[in-house]
């Protein structure tokens, strides 16, 4: 890409918060695994953060020469991820409204990205099917009161996920309109947390743990 | 000297890791197969990002090259170019007698919502989840034979 260093830094960056999202989402979706409310979403949740830690770890490599490192060897600080994928949320509803708000950003994101990175259409053929599962739940809870406020209390923060020029798409998407973002950069109390036991393993064998 | 042609021969015999019955080949993931002065050049598109098998398929690939000879150099290339539609024929009647139901081709897909049961024929079939065993298969029903099997995932 001929662009600045400037350009070219702005970008990577953005790239770098695309594949924290999805490390982080992904590490979300998986403290599913074995309690989700029917054994169908104990499968199409694992499935679902199996898919998006592989696209976190595809645009790592994009990044730097080694996944692992940047996926675990950074400070709390420094990951890029957005407030959204962060939260740790204990109810169905609130889990359900994030996975939609996320996957109809994501879409937007990574449609932009097109021209400029081959992966991009790679990791939308999957991410078809984790649309096709938020979708399928949102026509299941939208009416209800839980999914109403979850959506309602989680929108400042999916907004977040986007830059400032494609937050009107994701506001005529989701049918609400664009208030103050809580944005990239800032963490929520559970981040830390998170960390800590994501990278329990890496930490304890800092030359790579051997399987 | 390895050639090419024995290259792609040994490779039609590895089975993917984790659907047996078809080959790497039959599973179009090898892109290219380049060989110069012993040296063998292999693009390798992974299928799902998040598939645990890739390291194997990786390794297996490498193995191969080193059986017949070769110096082995495995590039991993994650652009768009794999789709289901890159799944051979063989590979998709392989995949259908062993009770897994082929990808339909992309574009007929998109258009229509037909899922054929691998094991009667019927199209009355019901999703019971759009996730099962890997990230690459569904788990649908079959109303007819009352058989219940897994769809591997148009992409």
């Amino acid at each position: 890409m001929a662009a600045s260093p400037t350009r070219q830094r702005r970008y990577e960056l953005e790239l770098l918060g695309l594949a924290d999202d999805e490390l982080i989402v992904g590490w979300r979706d998986s403290e599913w695994t074995g309690i989700a409310p029917m054994l169908e979403e104990d499968v199409a949740f694992s499935s679902i953060a199996q898919n998006e830690i592989g696209h976190a770890r595809a645009v790592y490599e994009l990044l730097g020469d080694d996944a692992d490192a940047l996926a675990f060897d950074r400070r709390p600080e420094e990951y890029r991820c957005a407030p959204l994928v962060q939260l740790h949320l204990l109810d169905w509803a609130h889990t359900i409204a994030r996975r939609w708000l996320y996957e109809v950003a994501d879409e937007i994101r990574i449609s932009a990205l097109r021209e400029t990175l081959p992966l991009a259409a790679k990791i939308d053929r999957e991410e078809q099917y984790h649309r096709m599962h938020a979708e399928m739940w949102h026509e299941r809870l939208r009416d209800t009161a839980p999914f109403r406020a979850a959506v309602e209390e989680l929108w400042p923060y999916a907004l977040g996920v986007l830059p400032a020029e494609q937050r009107n798409a994701l506001a005529a998407r989701i049918g609400r309109p664009v208030v103050d973002a809580v944005e990239r950069g800032e963490h929520v109390d559970g981040f830390t947390g998170l960390w800590e036991e994501m990278t329990t393993v890496r930490r304890s064998a800092p030359a790579g743990a051997q399987w | 000297m390895v050639t090419a042609e024995q290259v792609w021969k040994r490779f039609a015999e590895i089975a993917d890791p984790e659907i047996p019955v078809i080959s790497l080949v039959d599973l179009g993931v090898i892109r290219s197969v380049d060989v110069r002065d012993g040296q063998v050049h292999v693009e390798f598109t992974p299928t799902f990002l998040g598939c645990p098998a890739l390291e194997v398929m990786k390794r297996q690939l490498e193995q191969a090259v080193v059986e017949l000879g070769g110096e082995p150099e495995v590039e991993v290339v994650n652009d768009d170019s794999w789709g289901t539609d890159k799944i051979s024929a063989a590979g998709r009647e392989k995949l259908r007698a062993a009770g897994f139901a082929p990808p339909a081709p992309r574009l007929v897909q998109l258009q229509s919502a037909v899922h054929r049961c691998p094991y009667c024929g019927s199209a009355e079939t019901t999703l019971e989840n759009l996730f099962g065993p890997t990230p690459c298969r569904s788990i649908r029903y079959c109303t007819s034979c009352r058989q219940p099997f897994e769809q591997f995932k148009t992409i």
